[in-house]
């Protein structure tokens, strides 16, 4: 007994960071609209500054001081990074938002790298709380207990905060309406980034108050974002009380979780969260989004099949690339098998992004799924590799019939989030699963057999797949399903009113998309011969959504060109430089501040002004065009 | 004069919606802008306060121009805005939607407080705590230009107080409306119901599809009933 109660207190102790993390990003969320991706990389430097303090400066205040210097330094970064970059994109759709952010957290992972260097860094204790309590013979250490007061403590601080003080209910206001704010007077931009500045601030605070429990290092951020979204998905994005809440929550289904399944207990998460999202889509405490248009973009302009002489010009291209072999070594070949098989992977996502509207955050689940059903059919069946293509990628249907099931209950960043929270989980599951998956070490050797063994078969094989995909997709989005499914898109209400299943047509969407990524990473198995759990990881999926912004959201195909540059340009750089994240994070905010349209999507632009004179300018920099009366 | 627009121009995305319009407001008088619905009223007002992105045009007010300003100092010049569709905070009780539209006192204009305002709107004073979203349309009505009120403007645009209203209610709107221009605030009211601007107003403008296409004195306008039937639906 005495057992089940001390792994409950360390339940509530975990609850208390997560709380600070989620509380900041749901009060951002709440009056920028914003889902701040960033704010894991700010929970991070928040624990790396303050290890760096408490280790310079000594005794009691020392420590209690470095926590709080620590969350303030990174609050004041977090204002300049307000008003340098997140100022610029306020207008900009969401997906743009959760792109830059997630720019800056590749950034920050290298710089921390390049600061504090790649090890484990164990901080120090608190003075006062380095002991433990005995309780019927278990241990419970006193700093747990200090942070289990902390928890409620910090929540009452804050209700008072936005109840009790005009920033707290001008805040409130800007919440529901901010043009009606600002026509009271009030200057938006300095309360826009005081609530920035307190938000990262109680994230700073949550990490800086990390170190004595845990190790610090560079791949907290993505543990602790994916367990936010969670807490705020279950709790209700914007809602305080809701993050508390779902903190104290998940924590304690992580605590008990291990007990029951030990090896998955992330599962029983996702087994409430799933709970949860079909009673309250909106979360617990959270309230129901007005549907908004949801294209991703920020203009689509009439879509048209291609004409005949663009249509030669394609197969023109094909018939160029299938050539590549004749004069092209083994390195080339592979590399041009690889572009190929992102580029499956990219145009799946664009059909769900662009004609669907659905930005998934964790598409690279489906794609590593395909890879995985390959691998289980040819190591543990044995079956041939003809078979093993054809039946792989089920694995990634199946796993986008069920969370795609749950996905499109919700939309926006909440499908993003949700997205993320879903891939994250089955990487977790690859990665801990080890009886079956290998675990960390992968499934080794999965070789094609002889007629596709040589780098000119298997590239041919993958180019004439890649082919096959994008033209099939293509087709789509000009069938009736594809109208149906861009109504939806442009105007869920509209759309249903017409008596289209919006549901049924974006789960249809995604199961569509989940499997044609399976196809690529069905392949991507046999081109590298190996699966891993990264093949499922965050920075594939992310890889994904740049592929289809350099494209061009707005474009119905620019997803290949994107995936052709954004794939040879990766490769090339990985070879040049350790830093590849960095420069990775600073070419997404490139592309989200300055080029927003895409590389096809510009040239669309430029064909477009010849035709007509009309410089339309940087849509993002503009204010967006207000609903007429 | 307190309030000049000059050739002020508005576009929502690609459709054009006001054209040149111009009229003045002198200190201390209630001017009318009358027109059907979609004749323009609202998008004139919100492109004084600058809540219209794509807008040209001269707009002074106190002799300054404030044409190329934010929305936020517009209004801390002391021009208040009222929105038709009332936007009360339906989370925020009514002290604090108050609370959010009060700024500092003013020289050249009426101070108000919240005490002033109860008496202004009794209604409003029995139910300090009650959130904006529990109140009825009349309340919520008297609730925003209360709050616009609170942040001591010396000049307010109206957009259409008296619509969806019960007569009894728009009886106490009439009050309050001549109240304030006692206080010495100068007031734009846009309106469709003609009855209800007579009551308030010293001159009025017309407005059809986005064009100012009459000015005058009530009794000017009284003078032309052509005009009057042209444009307003009585």
């Amino acid at each position: 007994m005495a057992f089940y109660v001390v792994q409950f207190l360390t339940g509530l102790a975990s609850a208390a960071s997560l709380f600070l993390v989620a509380s900041g990003l749901s009060i951002i969320f709440g009056v920028t609209r914003i889902v701040n991706f960033a704010h894991g990389a700010f929970y991070m430097i928040g624990a790396y500054i303050a290890f760096t303090l408490t280790e310079r400066l000594s005794g009691a205040f020392g420590f209690w001081g470095s926590i709080v210097l620590a969350a303030l330094a990174v609050a004041v970064i977090g204002v300049i990074v307000e008003m340098v970059l997140l100022r610029r994109i306020y207008h900009a759709p969401e997906l743009f938002q959760l792109l830059a952010t997630f720019g800056l957290t590749l950034m920050v992972e290298d710089l921390v790298v390049l600061i504090w260097g790649p090890d484990d860094l164990v901080g120090r204790r608190a003075p006062g709380f380095r002991g433990a309590i005995d309780f019927f013979g278990q241990n419970i250490p006193s700093y747990d207990l200090f942070l289990i007061v902390l928890g409620p403590v910090v929540l009452g601080i804050l209700w008072l905060l936005f109840q009790r003080t005009r920033w707290g209910v001008l805040v409130r206001a800007a919440t529901q309406d901010r043009d009606m704010v600002a026509a009271l007077g009030v200057n938006q931009k300095w309360l826009f980034t005081s609530v920035f500045a307190v938000g990262v601030f109680l994230a700073a605070l949550g990490g800086a108050l990390q170190i004595p429990r845990d190790a610090v290092h560079h791949a907290m951020d993505l543990r602790i974002i994916v367990e936010v979204f969670v807490v705020v998905v279950i709790g209700g994005l914007g809602s305080i009380v809701g993050a508390f809440v779902a903190a104290v929550l998940v924590s304690e289904l992580n605590a008990f979780g291990i007990l029951i399944f030990p090896k998955i207990s992330i599962i029983l998460v996702f087994l409430v969260m799933a709970a949860v999202l079909i009673v309250r889509p909106w979360g617990l405490f959270g309230k129901p989004e007005a549907a908004a248009r949801k294209t991703p973009g920020l203009t689509v302009n009439p879509w048209r099949p291609l004409t005949s002489n663009e249509r030669l010009a394609a197969l023109a291209a094909f018939v160029v690339a299938a050539m590549l072999p004749l004069f092209a070594g083994n390195y080339l070949l592979t590399v041009g098998s690889e572009i190929a098989i992102f580029v499956i992977f990219a145009v799946s996502l664009h059909f769900l992004m662009s004609v669907g509207g659905l930005a998934s955050f964790g598409h690279a689940a489906y794609f590593g799924l395909g890879a995985y059903g390959v691998a289980f059919l040819a190591k543990m069946a044995g079956l041939p590799m003809i078979v093993c293509l054809l039946l792989g990628p089920l694995l990634g249907c199946m796993g986008a019939a069920v969370f795609g099931f749950f996905a499109v209950q919700l939309s926006g960043v909440y499908f993003a989030m949700l997205t993320l929270a879903f891939a994250q989980i089955v990487w977790s599951i690859a990665f801990q699963w080890v009886s079956v998956t290998g675990g960390d070490n992968g499934i080794l050797g999965i070789w094609p057999e002889k007629w596709a063994a040589s780098p000119s078969h298997f590239y041919w094989l993958a180019l004439g797949v890649a082919a096959l995909v994008t033209v099939a997709l293509r087709a789509m989005v000009f069938a009736p399903f594809g109208y149906a499914l861009r109504a939806t898109r442009d105007s869920l209400l509209r759309s249903e009113a017409i008596g289209i299943d919006a549901k049924r047509i974006q789960w249809t969407a995604f199961v569509i998309a989940g499997t044609t990524a399976g196809i690529g990473g069905a392949l991507f198995a046999y081109l590298k011969g190996s699966v891993f759990p990264d093949n499922l990881g965050i920075s594939l999926s992310v890889d994904a959504l740049v592929m289809v912004l350099l494209g061009g959201v707005e474009t119905v195909s620019g997803a290949v060109i994107g995936a052709i540059v954004y794939k040879a340009l990766n490769i090339w750089l990985v070879s040049q430089t350790d830093l590849s994240k960095l420069v990775l994070g600073g070419f997404i905010m490139l592309i989200v501040v300055v080029f927003p349209k895409g590389i096809v999507g510009m040239l669309e632009m430029l064909a477009q002004r010849r035709r007509k004179s009309s410089p339309p300018g940087s849509p993002l920099l503009a204010k967006p065009i207000e609903s007429a009366e | 004069m307190k309030l000049t627009v000059q050739d002020l121009n508005s576009h929502y995305g690609p459709a054009h919606i006001l054209f040149d319009i111009g009229f003045e407001v002198g200190e201390g008088e209630v001017v009318a802008l009358l027109g059907r619905n979609g004749a323009g009223k609202s998008t004139t007002f919100r492109s004084i306060v600058g809540l219209v992105a794509q807008r040209s045009g001269r707009i002074m007010f106190e002799g300054k121009d404030v044409s190329a300003k934010p929305t936020h100092e517009i209004v801390r010049e002391g021009l208040g805005y009222v929105p038709e569709e009332r936007r009360i905070f339906t989370d925020l009780t009514v002290e604090e939607n108050l609370e959010v539209g009060r700024q500092p006192k003013r020289q050249n204009a009426p101070h108000w407080t919240r005490e002033k305002l109860f008496a202004l709107f009794p209604n409003l004073g029995e139910m300090k705590n009650r959130p904006g979203g529990r109140m009825s349309g009349g309340e919520q009505q008297m609730l925003t230009i209360a709050r616009t009120l609170m942040g001591n403007p010396s000049l307010v645009l109206l957009d259409e107080p008296s619509e969806g209203l019960s007569p009894k209610i728009v009886e106490q709107m009439v009050d309050a409306i001549l109240t304030m221009k006692k206080e010495g605030v100068s007031i734009v009211v846009s309106e469709q119901n003609l009855h209800f601007a007579r009551l308030i107003s010293d001159r009025a403008y017309i407005i059809e599809r986005g064009r100012i296409c009459f000015g005058g004195t009530m009794a000017e306008l009284d003078a032309r009933p052509d005009i009057r039937d042209a444009h307003l639906s009585l």
